[in-house]
């Protein structure tokens, strides 16, 4: 890139090459807790597809399904049609909000410990570690020369890479469809192309990202740390060295020779070689900190071992800096917690949540729309009567077939008939059977005397006959000839 | 705006030089793989340009080696689309008309494939829904059928249709036209339209409408029956009921004794295939005014069995 540097116009280069990133392996409670969020996070990504889910003969089995083909969407008990698209809505919306809430009071949290691209950096993080070695092991292996150990080790490593990458898009597709049925038709040849295309695109994905890019999504491609420094404020925790504590830093030698003058800090560099984004925490908050508090943990572990208090990086507000360095103790974390704008988020968001529930329990589960055709808006019948013809769509959401009535009122001397009925037959009430987890379209004709006013509103009712009487009503135009 | 580069001491980078109210750039090297990302995208450009239709001539554009066109993948849709399709089609092809409303699943795909041809081949005159233009060309929607609305007697129609003067089994009749040939003068007319309107129960009678009651007696009964009731296998219409092809008022119904138009209906066993019109005919059925097919007997005594029915109208 010779070249480029000229063209900089200074001493930089136009492009730099990725710095390795080495994290060495750390023991301690974040850690910890980084482990049991990924083991939980992984555990619902592979294992949600495959719990069941009994909703009788007419409708799946699997407990959580995006059945794009049917446009339906199954979580456990709950079933979303399209027209009610506005749960996932409200679920977005609430996830939304969570991240608001999450953001403003623990900061990058969600970077560091729930976001996939962390938690699958992570995995392939150990897998280097243990084909590898750990961090030294790696560089050297890194920088050292192609022998056979070499091709040997990345050839083992790239392999689990890849088994990982395919198994992470296989277990994608299975939230689009049954996923025993699925995985048997995937390995028989018989699956769809496009399940084939997504797991190839989601395993190219997962290999690349996670093996390879890892920090570089982080810095380079993802939104969210720009989006983030907006909904920080100064009580939300951030991973912090405490400068005031540890500098002038100096070895312990270094602090015995000169009692007094020497931080807390050893330059022991832990908290920079267990950093996954290879990053210097010391240099102050920085957009390359996921805030993954792994750096506490080392840092921790060597103030244990030379006998000093811990926290030396900790998370730590803003406004607790100023505090901290005037002398002063930061107030508890939970105080911090407790403050109005934490509570106006929760506020929301519970709110939020509560009013989806509310109508989750309280949405019919037939439902009715009438479209008036428009064209004939009315016919003149033979015996001087008027018919107007309608189209219903009966929406039976539950998973049972059911038996309904529709019925009219507010139009006297109304005949109702639908195209399989015939006008002899006609009455004041239509029964049918509609199908399970089903729209039926019927399309309903109307007959009413030519006296009356030209437009008239009257109400089209559907209800269940088979015990559950709940239904749905629509108010629409009959139509006349304007001079009678 | 300075054009100096200047060191940022806590970044350790350098600026690009460029000054916006105190808004300086960072010249921060691009992560390399960016840039590879970018030469993959030319590789990519110049692979597809390769294989797909990509540069511009003066008449075309060139094909690409794979042979690819929108019009190609049109094609294969609307095959594999009619592959799809063919079990359907040969049922309904398969069995006569009448015989549809016992198959349900085949009735329904009949009346949705109608449709669509009625969309393209019908609705010029028609309208959309088949809701007829008054004064010009019938609804298909009412109760009220001039040669019948049975789906056989409909598919009838529509492979013949009416008045074609190059088709011998197409349907014709003819009414007179009683003003311009001079058969009835103006006063007849006038009396036979009071008489028209009585029996619509338009008007009540008078002396013209009696005067008028004898002059269609002599002049009417043979096509539109004893008392204007209509006779379907003349397609002579029924004049007692509220529905007028031609409009109802004294104006309309004397223009018409005037000068009828016996209007026409192209026949369209030349210009659709008969699974077309047999689909075409379940859509016009479908449309609210269809009828059962008649009883295998008498038309006459089935109409006596069951005078409230709706009649055999015309």
């Amino acid at each position: 890139m010779a070249e480029a540097d000229t063209l900089a116009g200074n001493d930089g280069p136009l492009y730099a090459a990725r710095k390795g990133v080495y994290p060495k392996k750390v023991d301690g409670t974040f850690r910890r807790l980084k482990w049991l969020i990924m083991g939980v996070a992984l555990a619902i990504y592979y294992g949600t597809p495959w719990i069941r889910w009994d909703r009788g003969p007419y409708a799946p089995d699997q407990a959580v399904l995006i059945d794009l083909a049917n446009r339906r969407f199954y979580m456990f008990q709950i079933e979303i049609w399209p027209h009610e698209f506005y749960y996932v809505a409200g679920l977005l919306i609430m996830a939304g909000i969570g991240l608001f809430l999450v953001t403003s009071a623990v900061g990058r949290a969600w970077c560091g410990y729930a976001c996939p691209q962390t938690v699958w950096t992570d995995l392939f993080q150990h897998v280097d570690r243990l084909i590898d070695g750990d961090r030294n092991a790696q560089i050297r292996l890194a920088n050292g020369p192609w022998s056979a150990e070499k091709v040997a080790k990345r050839a083992a490593k790239y392999a689990i890479y890849l088994a990982i990458a395919f198994w992470t898009g296989g277990a994608w597709i299975m939230y689009f469809a049954d996923a025993p049925t699925l995985t048997r038709d995937f390995w028989t040849g018989d699956a769809a192309f496009v399940a084939y295309g997504t797991v190839a695109a989601l395993t190219a994905t997962t290999f690349v990202l996670g093996g390879f890019m890892r920090e570089q999504v982080c810095i380079y491609m993802c939104p969210w740390p720009r989006i983030q420094t907006a909904m920080m404020d100064e009580k939300s925790l951030l991973v912090t060295y405490k400068d005031w504590r540890g500098e002038p830093r100096g070895s312990l030698k270094k602090a015995l020779a000169h009692p007094g003058s020497i931080g807390d800090c050893i330059d022991c560099n832990q908290c920079v070689a267990v950093c996954p984004t290879g990053i210097d925490i010391r240099e102050g908050p920085q957009i390359g900190c996921i805030t993954c508090a792994l750096c506490i943990d080392a840092c921790d572990t060597v103030m244990a071992q030379v006998g000093r208090p811990r926290g030396l990086i900790d998370y730590c507000a803003l406004d607790d800096v100023a505090v901290e360095k005037a002398g002063g103790t930061a107030p508890p974390v939970l105080k911090t917690l407790l403050r109005p704008r934490l509570m106006i988020y929760l506020a929301i968001w519970s709110a939020i949540g509560a009013a989806m529930l509310f109508s989750l329990g309280e949405r019919t589960r037939l439902d009715l729309s009438v479209q008036h055709e428009r064209s004939p808006l009315y016919v003149q019948l033979s015996d001087g009567m008027i018919r107007n013809n309608y189209t219903l769509k009966l929406r039976n959401m539950e998973t049972r077939p059911r038996k309904v009535a529709i019925t009219v009122s507010g139009l006297p001397g109304a005949q109702l008939w639908t195209e399989n009925g015939s006008r002899e037959k006609a009455s004041q009430r239509v029964n049918m059977t509609i199908s399970p987890d089903s729209v039926t379209r019927v399309r309903l004709f109307v007959a009413a005397p030519a006296q009356g006013l030209a437009r008239q509103d009257f109400t089209i009712a559907t209800y269940g006959r088979d015990g559950d009487p709940r239904g749905d009503t629509d108010t629409i135009q009959f139509d006349r000839p304007e001079a009678q | 705006m300075s054009d100096t580069p200047r060191f940022d001491e806590p970044t350790g980078t350098h600026t690009v030089g460029h000054e916006w109210d105190g808004i300086e750039e960072l010249n921060t090297p691009l992560p390399r793989w960016w840039l590879w990302t970018f030469y993959a995208c030319i590789a990519w450009a110049a692979v597809y340009v390769v294989l797909y239709p990509a540069w511009p001539m003066v008449n075309s554009a060139t094909q690409g080696v794979l042979g690819w066109s929108s019009r190609g993948d049109l094609e294969k849709e609307m095959a594999g689309h009619t592959a799809k399709r063919a079990p359907i089609v040969n049922a309904i092809a398969a069995m006569p008309i009448a015989a549809l409303p016992s198959k349900p699943e085949l009735l329904e795909a009949a009346i949705q494939g109608g449709s669509a041809a009625f969309k393209v081949h019908c609705v010029q005159c028609h309208g959309a829904g088949g809701a007829g233009v008054v004064g010009l060309y019938p609804s298909l929607t009412d109760d009220d059928w001039l040669w019948g609305g049975d789906l056989a007697t409909i598919e009838t129609t529509l492979i013949h249709g009416i008045r074609n003067p190059d088709h011998d089994l197409t349907r014709v009749n003819s009414m007179p036209a009683f003003g311009r040939d001079g058969i009835l003068d103006s006063t007849a007319i006038n009396d036979l339209v009071s008489h028209v309107r009585v029996i619509s129960r338009q008007e009540k009678p008078s002396a013209a409408s009696a005067r008028g009651a004898a002059l269609f007696e002599n002049n009417c009964v043979a096509c539109h029956g004893t008392n204007g009731e209509g006779i379907r296998e003349l397609g002579a219409p029924k004049l007692t009921d509220p529905v007028w092809l031609y409009g109802g008022s004294r104006d309309a119904i004397a223009k018409t004794i005037h000068n009828p138009r016996n209007g026409v209906m192209p026949r369209w066993n030349d210009k659709l295939d008969a699974v077309t019109i047999r689909m075409l005919a379940a859509y016009v059925h479908s449309l609210g005014g269809g009828e059962n097919a008649p009883a295998p007997v008498v038309p006459a005594a089935a109409e006596a069995a069951a005078p409230d029915k709706a009649p055999a109208n015309g």
